[in-house]
C-alpha cells in the first residue's frame, strides 16, 4: 500500500481528518523549508504539499504568487524542490509528500526523468494545477511506472461529468477547491462546500480534501466534518511574512496555527 | 538577408485544430479545473453561433459600418522602387477603427459574450491597442470592462491608458512577475477564475486554452480573405510571399490561414530579435525558444533551462510576449511558414523609412515586418510581389521613438 492510502488508512482508524499544510518549497530558503517540514509534522501535520515555485502561478492569489518569486530569486528550482524532499526522507519515511505546482517545470525536465527522481526521492503524489485529465495521459503513464499519485482538483463549477473523468485517473486524494477565485481568496461557504462533497462522494470512493480559503482553526475544523482533509496553504506563509528576518519566529507561528487547527479539528469530529 | 532559399512544405487539405484544440503536439487545453467549466460553456456556445447566419449578418455588418471593412490593398509604388527588388503590397489594418487589426477579434468576441448573457467583459493588453479595441466595442454595448495591464506597460503606453479609461474601461495595473504582457494575462485569469459566472475574457491573441487560438484566429481571417481577392482583383494574381509581425501571432495567423494551401505563396512571420537573438534581450520564441506550456497551450516557449519564462526584450511592446500562437508553432514544425526575426534598430530603420517614402506612420510591430519585407523583396525579381500585413498605425509609437532619439515632445 502506498504511503498516501496508508495515511488515509491510519487517519480513519484514529477518527482524524488530515491536516495537510502547504508551504512553497524554498520561501525563503531551503533549509528553512526543510526544517519546517519536520516541525509541521511534530505539530499534527498528517502529509505535507510542497510548493514548486513557477514564474506564472495562474491559479494562486498574491501571498502565493510572492512566496514563489522569493523562491526563485532564491535560485530554488523543480530540481531543488526533489533534492529537499530527498533530505527530508532521510528522517522521515512516513509523512507523505505531496508536490503541488504548474506544468513547465516538468515538461522542460521531461516527464520520464521528473517521474523518476521524484519517486527515488520520496515524492509519494504531484498535484499539477494547469494539466486536467484530457490532457494527462502522458504524464499518468510516467506516474503509474514509478508509483506517483497524480492528484487532481475539482471545484465548484465542476459537473457530474467532469466529477467522473477527474476520478477515473486521480488516486491518492481528490483536492476540492472550496470557492471561486484563487488561493488565498476571500470567504468559502461552508453548505455550498458540504453539497458538492456529498455529491462528490457519491461519484468516487477516494478522499477527499479541501483547500483555498482556510485561514483559521474554525473554519479548518468546520471543514474537518465535512471532508477528509484540510489543506491551509496562505494562511501558513503569511507566518513566514509576518517573521520577515526572524525564522524561528516564522517557524513557531506556523506550528502553532497547525497545533491549533489539529486540535480543533479533532475535537470536532470526537 | 532572408535567412534561407528553401522551398516551404506544400500543405492539403488543412483542417485543425482536432476538436480538443490540438495543432499536432501543441495547442491544447491547460487550465485549472476551475476553469474548465467556463471554457466548455465558451466552447459550445462559439460552436453554435460561428454558425448562426444572424450572428454572423451581425458580425458582418459591425465589420463593415463600424470598423470600416474592406481594408484597402496598397502597392507601396516609392517604396518598392527604392528597394529595387519586388513590388511591396500593404494590407492597410492600421485604417481600421482603433488602428489596428485588434478590433476584428473583439468585435466579434464581445457580440458572443453579450449573447452569453454575460455583462462584464476583462481582457490583457501590452501595447494598450487590444485593451483599446476591448474598451471599443465595450463602450459600444454597454459592457462593464476591466482591462490588466503590466505596471511597465502602463508607463510605456501613456496615451492608451488614458484612451481606456476615456471610453469607460478601468484599467488595472498589475504588479506581479516581470509587470508585462505576460503576467496581464495572469491576472486576467485569475479575475476569471473569481468572477466566472457574470465575467468574458476577451483575450487578444491566438494564444491562451482551446478554443481561444482558432476562434482568435477564425475572427482575424477576414484580413486574408480579403487580402487574397484584393491581390487577384489588383495584380491577376496571388501574391508571391506574405509577410506579418509575430508577436502572440494574431494579425499573422488571420493573414495567413487563408493562403495556407496556395503553394505558390511563400510565408514569413517575423518575430522581435530585440537587441538580437545572439544576446538573449529579444522577443523570438519560434527562432530562438523551445516547446513548453503557459497560459493554457502547448507552443514554442521562451524560458530557463528550469521551464521558468524569462523576461523577454523589444522596443515594441506588442510583440514583447515570452509565448506565441500554437499554430505558427506548428506551421513551422511542418516548415509550411518560415518564422524570421528582426532587431530594434532595424524595425525603427522601417518605421522612419515607410513614414517618410509612404507617408505612412506604421505601428512598431508592424515595422518589423516591413524591414523583413524589403529584405525579402530585395531578392526578388521586379514582377513578383510581396504583401505585408500592415497590422496598427503608429500614432500610439511617436512617445517613444522621440525618447529613443532624445526629443521632448
Amino acid at each position: 500500500m502506498s504511503r498516501l492510502d496508508e495515511c488515509f488508512k491510519s487517519l480513519q482508524l484514529s477518527h482524524q481528518k488530515a491536516l495537510i499544510p502547504f508551504i512553497t518549497a524554498g520561501d525563503p530558503n531551503a533549509d528553512f523549508t526543510l526544517s519546517c517540514m519536520h516541525q509541521m509534522v511534530d505539530a499534527g501535520a498528517s502529509m505535507i504539499e510542497l510548493g514548486v515555485p513557477f514564474s506564472d502561478p495562474m491559479a494562486d492569489g498574491e501571498v502565493i504568487q510572492q512566496a514563489s518569486e522569493r523562491a526563485l530569486a532564491n535560485g530554488m528550482s523543480l530540481k531543488g524542490v526533489i533534492d529537499i524532499v530527498k533530505s527530508f526522507r532521510k528522517t522521515n519515511q512516513k509523512t507523505p509528500v505531496i508536490l503541488m505546482g504548474y506544468l513547465n517545470p516538468i515538461e522542460f525536465m521531461g516527464y520520464e526523468v521528473f517521474s523518476k527522481a521524484a519517486s527515488e526521492a520520496g515524492v509519494d503524489g504531484v498535484l499539477t494545477v494547469d494539466i486536467p485529465p484530457e490532457e494527462s495521459a502522458d504524464l499518468i503513464e510516467a506516474y503509474a511506472r514509478y508509483d506517483i499519485a497524480p492528484i487532481f482538483l475539482l471545484s465548484p463549477t465542476s459537473n457530474e461529468s467532469r466529477i467522473k473523468k477527474v476520478s477515473a485517473v486521480a488516486k491518492g486524494y481528490i483536492y476540492y477547491v472550496s470557492l471561486k477565485g484563487v488561493t488565498g481568496a476571500g470567504h468559502l461557504e461552508l453548505e455550498h462546500v458540504e453539497q458538492k462533497i456529498r455529491q462528490i462522494k457519491q461519484l468516487t470512493s477516494l478522499p477527499i480534501a479541501v483547500g483555498f480559503g482556510v485561514k483559521n482553526a474554525d473554519i479548518a475544523a468546520k471543514i474537518a466534518k465535512i471532508g477528509d482533509g484540510v489543506v491551509v496553504g496562505s494562511a501558513l506563509i503569511n507566518c513566514i511574512t509576518d517573521y520577515v528576518g526572524d525564522e524561528r519566529q516564522g517557524q513557531q507561528a506556523i506550528s502553532d496555527l497547525l497545533n491549533d487547527m489539529r486540535n480543533a479539528m479533532d475535537s470536532a469530529i470526537q | 538577408m532572408p535567412t534561407s532559399k528553401t522551398k516551404q512544405a506544400k500543405v492539403t487539405d488543412y483542417n485543425l485544430p482536432d476538436e480538443r484544440g490540438h495543432f499536432g503536439p501543441y495547442g491544447g487545453l491547460f487550465v485549472a479545473e476551475t476553469l474548465m467549466e467556463s471554457i466548455e460553456e465558451l466552447k459550445e456556445a462559439y460552436a453554435k453561433y460561428i454558425q448562426d447566419p444572424n450572428f454572423l449578418a451581425e458580425l458582418d455588418a459591425d465589420l463593415h459600418d463600424y470598423v470600416g471593412r474592406p481594408s484597402p490593398i496598397y502597392h507601396a509604388e516609392r517604396l518598392s522602387h527604392e528597394t529595387g527588388g519586388a513590388q511591396i503590397y500593404l494590407k492597410r489594418e492600421d485604417l481600421n477603427h482603433t488602428g489596428a487589426h485588434k478590433i476584428n477579434n473583439t468585435i466579434g468576441q464581445a457580440l458572443l459574450a453579450k449573447r452569453m448573457g454575460k455583462t462584464r467583459i476583462i481582457a490583457e493588453t501590452g501595447a494598450g491597442q487590444h485593451g483599446v479595441a476591448t474598451a471599443t466595442v465595450a463602450a459600444r454595448l454597454g459592457l462593464e470592462c476591466v482591462v490588466y495591464m503590466g505596471a511597465e506597460d502602463i508607463q510605456r503606453q501613456s496615451p492608451n491608458v488614458y484612451r481606456m479609461k476615456l471610453l469607460g474601461a478601468k484599467v488595472v495595473a498589475v504588479t506581479s512577475g516581470s509587470q508585462t504582457l505576460k503576467d496581464a494575462l495572469n491576472e486576467a485569469l485569475r479575475d476569471w477564475v473569481t468572477n466566472i459566472d457574470n465575467t468574458y475574457y476577451i483575450i487578444g491573441t491566438v494564444a491562451g486554452p482551446h478554443p481561444y487560438p482558432a476562434m482568435v484566429r477564425d475572427f482575424q481571417t477576414i484580413i486574408g480573405r480579403e487580402s487574397r481577392e484584393q491581390m487577384i482583383n489588383k495584380t491577376g494574381r496571388l501574391p508571391d510571399a506574405i509577410v506579418a509581425c509575430v508577436g502572440g501571432g494574431s494579425n499573422a495567423i488571420g493573414l495567413f490561414y487563408p493562403f495556407i494551401e496556395d503553394e505558390s505563396v511563400s510565408i514569413y512571420g517575423v518575430e522581435a530579435a530585440g537587441l538580437g537573438i545572439e544576446t538573449g534581450h529579444h522577443s523570438a520564441p519560434l527562432c530562438a525558444g523551445k516547446p513548453g506550456v503557459l497560459h493554457g497551450n502547448r507552443t514554442y516557449l521562451m524560458a530557463d533551462v528550469n521551464g521558468e519564462i524569462i523576461e523577454t526584450n523589444s522596443v515594441s511592446a506588442g510583440l514583447d510576449y515570452p509565448g506565441v500562437g500554437p499554430e505558427h508553432s506548428w506551421l513551422k514544425d511542418i516548415g509550411r511558414a518560415e518564422y524570421v526575426s528582426i532587431k530594434d534598430d532595424e524595425a525603427l530603420e522601417a518605421f522612419h523609412r515607410l513614414t517618410r517614402v509612404e507617408g505612412i506612420i506604421p505601428a512598431l510591430e508592424s515595422s518589423h515586418a516591413v524591414a523583413y519585407a524589403v529584405k525579402l523583396a530585395k531578392t526578388m525579381s521586379p514582377d513578383q510581389s510581396v504583401l505585408v500585413n500592415l497590422s496598427g498605425r503608429g500614432d500610439k509609437d511617436i512617445f517613444t521613438i522621440a525618447k529613443l532619439e532624445g526629443i521632448e515632445l
